[in-house]
Parts: structure tokens; C-alpha cells; sequence
């Protein structure tokens, strides 16, 4: 018995979201008196014995280059053999673009139930509870997963990490893989930015930077920050902004340690994409703005006139 | 073509959240009830926009859902489904209501199955994925833009940071999110064709569910905001650096 992790890479490195998932990994392992393994798909150039820092015990390989790039079917059918030679009863996702393919299919594969998005360990009291982001985070579910073998899919940023200062045992794993179906043509990537998902300080702009031209408020600011950049939904409609900075409800749903909002009045359906920030800061020149029901600190002032003294004061601060 | 796309019933973006019977049910009075948007604006447009360029496509509708869902499912059929299928049963997870779907889907061979990428309600991010594995097809999740070709996908994937873009041949399940297509209304035609479009109501298989919900519970409220004057944005930083620690 055991429980797994599958950690999650991109371009030869471990995504920060596997650190979560392996770090929450190792803590279940830990509850249910049992040891946490990570399995990794693809050729990587990170230490992976480094892993060991998150409470991993061993690390599976399988470094052939046909499971390179992502294809949900190859990935369930190979991470199912994996559970079965190993005996694992409990596995840990990402929450995240390629957890989302990958999860739901081995979940039919393997008849485990599956809780996506979760946001806490288990309760392991009375059964197997897992708590679930819900309503697109205005609520929480807690659910049980009623078979044998379990798997959880972590919401990013949700689970704090864990670091000592061990070391895994790192081993090839010897499976079947099958043809893929899905043939990867094109990647395209903005280079150099922090995407969004794994961001811990998001600095966003509204309608209320009036056009794209303002936005190096928003950039210098977020550089300043070490932050990603996001928008509202109109902001992203307009094309000021591409599509993948749309937060929201019906674009992506984040949960920065730092939410800064600068010129969003905060419509519900906005909230519905930031609320589980765990520090939203609000300026804007309207006091009734919805937002700042929903804030933790706020400035009620103009824009044009805040956000450039609030990055000066920041650069200021961090000695740049 | 044959394309099935799955239609979720999902409370209105501005609805309040609340719960009943000691936390365990969605307190539904009042709430008003919309097709899940992804599944709406994305998956079901983009399938409309196929059969546009195509008028041998077909495109069924399938919900899971008590008698209740009917008035979304003839919402999706005015924008331009050609018929729906309800299987009558009350959600009880993710792979419930995907064994549903597979079920039917195994009957009428389609070339393509789309869903949203999620509900807006249950955000399980899941349906398409299991369904997937159910029928042995492939899966993209998280599509972006969708095209096809003969019998060729060639699908914009998400990925952090960025898109891929993937090439597969039908028959496949795609989940759709932003950029696939744009949102439509409905128009005086399509609702009143709507209305004679074939609905036609099937018994669910029996299947156990996985998981169960225990309970809910909403988020505790926030503490209240604290005002920093605007002429002193330089403690707004100092703040957030000493006393929030997030920087
Ligand atoms: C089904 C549905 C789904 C939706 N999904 C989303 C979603 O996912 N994400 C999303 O963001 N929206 C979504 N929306 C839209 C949402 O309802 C709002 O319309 C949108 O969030 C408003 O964007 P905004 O705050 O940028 O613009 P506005 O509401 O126009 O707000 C601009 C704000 O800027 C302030 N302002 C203007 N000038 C200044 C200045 N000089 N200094 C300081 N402040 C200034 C104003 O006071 C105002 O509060 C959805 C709507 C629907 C119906």
C-alpha cells in the first residue's frame, strides 16, 4: 500500500503545483501510516531525487520520450499499471490543466472515486472525506470517496509546502505504453511570464484603465511584485488583454497568496474567480464598489494617480 | 456528423449560495436556473457553427436531470440543437452522470462529444474525462479553439502558460472553454421551433456512484476592509509587507 503522486512537468521540470500535490501527498501517506512515492512521466532535467524534500520515499520514472507530451488515454492507462505494481490505495494530482485530462479517466479505469479541487487534507475519522472547492469557490463540499482506492486532485495553491532536507530513491519503471492518439503539432508559450495558475501575487486590471494603453500601470506594478497579470472579463473581451488573463467564473479561478484589483468594480461574477485569494487588495475611486466588501485592504482614490506611487514604494522597499 | 453535446443545469452566476436540511442540499427556492455556461456559450455554439457550415450534421443534446431541467434543454434546443435526450435521474456524482451519458452515447455512435469544461455548481472538471474512458476515445480537455476537417480535429489546448495544439481523429470528446466560440441568443424562430423538437425521455441504467457529498459549508465572511487614505499609498505597501506578510 501506498499512496502515489503524479508530478506534473513542463519542459523537462517539475511544476510547482506537483511540489503542492507532493507535499499534501506525503501527509496523507503520514495519516494512513503508509509511505508517499512520486511517478513522473517524460524526460526531465530537474534533481529528481531532490523530491525527497517533499516527503516522497521514491520516485518512478518512466523516461521514455513517447510519454513526452500528453495524452490523457496513454497517461491513465500507464499511471493504472503503476497503481496495480504498486498497491497504491490513494493518488495525488495537480488540480491543473493536465490533471483535469488525466484523473477523471483514471478514475472509470481503476473504479475510484475521484474529488477534484480539493482544498484540504482528508478527514480519514469516519470514512474519507475530502473538502472541495464548490460554486465556483463561493462554497465548499465535503465529500466522501466510498471505494477502496481513492484519488484526489489538488486546487493550486491550496496546500502549503513542505520542505526537509531528504532525499528520494529514483528508479525507471519498466511499462507498457500504449500507441498515442493525440498528436501534439504546435506548443505556444509566452515566454518569460509567470502563468497565472501558479502565481502567488496577481496583480489584475479592470474597465477602469479605460484602454490598453494604460496598462503599464498593471505591468510595472506586477514586475515590481515578482507578480502574474490578469484582467476582467470586458478588459479581456475588448482584447485588451488576451483571453488567458480572464479571470472569473467563466474564465480561470485563481488563489494567490495576493490579489490586487485595480479599476474592477467586483461583480459577483468576478468575486467568483478570486474570492479564495488570501489577501485582496482594492483600489478604486468608488467607495460603494462591490469589491471592497470583499477586500482586505483598500484605497478608495484614483487609479492613475495610486497605482504609480504604490509602485514606487514597492521597488522602494525591495532596494530596486 | 453526429455530435452530442451534454448540457448541464446549473443556479444563475448571481444566484446566492445557500444551503438546507442541515447543510447537505443546495437551497434551491427562488434561484433561477441557466444552462451551464461553458456548455452554453462554447460546446453547444461551436457545435451549432459546424452544422452551419455543414447541414448534414446532426447534433443531439443529452442532460441528466429530473423534469426540472426541461425548461434548459428547450433553451439549448432554440439555439439550435435538433433533438434531446433527458435521462431521467438525479445527479449523484461525476462518474454517475458520465455512465449515463456513455450509456446513451454507446447506442447512436457520434462523431464527436462535446462538453464545458466545467460546471459553474459541482466544478469537477470531469464529466468529459470519464466519459472518455467509458467509450475508449480520445479526450482533450480545456479546448480553446476546435476544428475539423474531414474526419481530423485539430484542437488549442490550454497549458500553463500557454496553448498546444493538438491533432486527432474522430470520434473524440472535447471539453470547451472560452475561445472556442462566442455566446448566442436565442431568436424568436429557434424558440418557437424549440418547442416541437423531439425531447425524448430515458430511464436511467442503474450504477453505483463513487463519491458522496457529506456536507456543505460556505467560506467564514471576511474581517471587514482596511482603509488606507489615498495619499498614502506607501502604507497600503508597508502593511501589506509587515502586518499581511505576502510580500
Ligand atoms: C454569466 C456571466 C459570467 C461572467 N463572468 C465573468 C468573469 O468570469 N470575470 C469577470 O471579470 N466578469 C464576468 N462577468 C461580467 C461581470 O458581471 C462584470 O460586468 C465585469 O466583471 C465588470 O468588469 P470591470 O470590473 O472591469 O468593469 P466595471 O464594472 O465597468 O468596473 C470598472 C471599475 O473601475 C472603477 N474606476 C474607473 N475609473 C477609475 C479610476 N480612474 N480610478 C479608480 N477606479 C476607477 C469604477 O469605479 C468601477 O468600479 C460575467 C457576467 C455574466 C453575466
Amino acid at each position: 500500500m501506498s499512496v502515489l503522486i503524479f508530478l506534473d512537468q513542463s519542459e523537462g521540470h517539475i511544476k510547482k503545483n506537483s511540489f503542492e500535490a507532493a507535499s499534501y501527498g506525503a501527509k496523507v501517506a503520514e495519516l494512513l501510516n503508509t509511505t508517499a512515492e512520486g511517478i513522473v512521466f517524460g524526460k526531465v532535467n530537474d534533481d529528481l531525487a531532490a523530491l525527497g524534500a517533499y516527503g516522497l520515499k521514491k520516485i518512478h520514472t518512466i523516461t521514455n520520450e513517447a510519454v513526452n507530451e500528453l495524452d490523457s488515454q496513454v497517461f491513465a492507462n500507464v499511471l493504472a499499471q503503476a497503481v496495480g505494481t504498486f498497491a497504491a490505495k490513494v493518488i495525488v494530482f495537480a488540480n491543473n490543466v493536465d490533471g483535469k485530462s488525466i484523473a477523471p479517466r483514471l478514475s472509470v479505469k481503476l473504479k475510484a472515486g475521484l474529488v477534484s479541487g480539493a482544498v484540504a487534507l482528508p478527514d480519514v475519522s469516519n470514512g474519507f472525506v475530502v473538502k472541495k472547492n464548490v460554486f465556483s469557490g463561493k462554497a465548499f463540499a465535503n465529500v466522501a470517496i466510498n471505494t477502496e482506492i481513492k484519488i484526489i486532485s489538488l486546487n493550486p495553491n491550496s496546500y502549503k509546502i513542505n520542505k526537509t532536507e531528504d532525499t528520494a530513491e529514483v528508479a525507471e519503471l519498466n511499462i507498457q505504453i500504449p500507441e498515442a492518439k493525440v498528436k501534439v503539432t504546435a506548443v505556444n508559450k509566452v515566454a518569460g511570464e509567470i502563468p497565472l495558475s501558479e502565481a502567488e501575487i496577481v496583480v489584475s486590471g479592470g474597465r477602469g484603465l479605460k484602454g490598453p494603453e494604460n496598462w503599464n500601470l498593471i505591468t510595472d506594478l506586477a514586475k515590481a511584485l515578482g507578480a502574474a497579470t490578469a484582467c476582467s472579463r470586458p478588459v479581456a473581451d475588448a482584447d485588451w488583454r488576451p483571453h488567458h488573463e480572464h479571470v472569473g467564473q467563466t474564465g480561470l479561478a485563481i488563489a494567490p497568496n495576493l490579489y490586487f484589483a485595480i479599476g474592477i468594480s467586483g461583480a459577483i461574477q468576478h468575486l467568483a474567480g478570486v474570492n479564495r485569494s488570501k489577501v485582496i487588495v482594492v483600489i478604486n475611486k468608488d467607495p460603494e464598489a462591490p469589491f471592497f466588501k470583499a477586500a482586505d485592504y483598500g484605497i478608495v482614490g484614483d487609479i492613475f494617480e495610486v497605482v504609480p506611487k504604490i509602485t514606487e514604494a514597492v521597488k522602494k522597499l525591495k532596494g530596486v | 456528423m453526429k455530435i452530442l453535446v451534454c448540457i448541464s443545469k446549473t443556479p444563475d452566476t448571481t444566484a446566492k449560495i445557500t444551503f438546507t436540511d442541515n447543510n447537505t442540499k443546495f437551497a434551491e427556492a427562488g434561484v433561477q436556473f441557466i444552462i451551464n455556461p461553458y456548455d452554453e456559450w462554447y460546446a453547444l455554439v461551436r457545435a451549432i457553427q459546424i452544422k452551419e457550415a455543414d447541414a448534414a450534421t446532426q447534433i443531439h443534446l443529452i442532460n441528466v436531470g429530473g423534469a426540472d431541467s426541461e425548461p434548459i434543454i428547450r433553451k439549448a434546443l432554440a439555439l439550435g440543437g435538433d433533438e434531446a435526450i433527458r435521462v431521467n435521474a438525479i445527479s449523484q456524482d461525476s462518474f454517475y452522470i458520465a455512465s449515463q451519458i456513455a450509456e446513451v452515447a454507446k447506442q447512436n455512435n457520434y462523431d464527436l462529444i462535446f462538453t464545458g469544461k466545467e460546471t459553474i455548481d459541482y466544478n469537477g472538471s470531469s464529466i468529459g474525462g470519464m466519459l472518455a474512458e467509458l467509450l475508449e476515445l480520445p479526450y482533450v480537455s480545456l479546448a480553446t479553439k476546435f476544428d475539423v476537417n474531414g474526419t481530423t480535429a485539430t484542437i488549442n489546448r490550454e497549458i500553463d502558460g500557454g496553448e498546444e495544439v493538438n491533432e486527432v481523429q474522430l470520434p473524440l470528446v472535447v471539453s470547451c472553454q472560452k475561445g472556442v466560440a462566442e455566446q448566442r441568443i436565442p431568436n424568436m424562430k429557434g424558440i418557437m421551433g424549440a418547442r416541437t423538437k423531439p425531447l425524448k425521455v430515458v430511464e436511467p441504467v442503474a450504477v453505483d456512484a463513487l463519491t458522496s457529498v457529506v456536507s456543505f459549508e460556505l467560506p467564514p465572511p471576511k474581517a471587514g476592509v482596511k482603509l488606507i487614505p489615498a495619499d498614502n499609498p506607501e502604507e497600503l505597501v508597508r502593511l501589506l509587507h509587515e502586518e499581511a506578510k505576502v510580500f
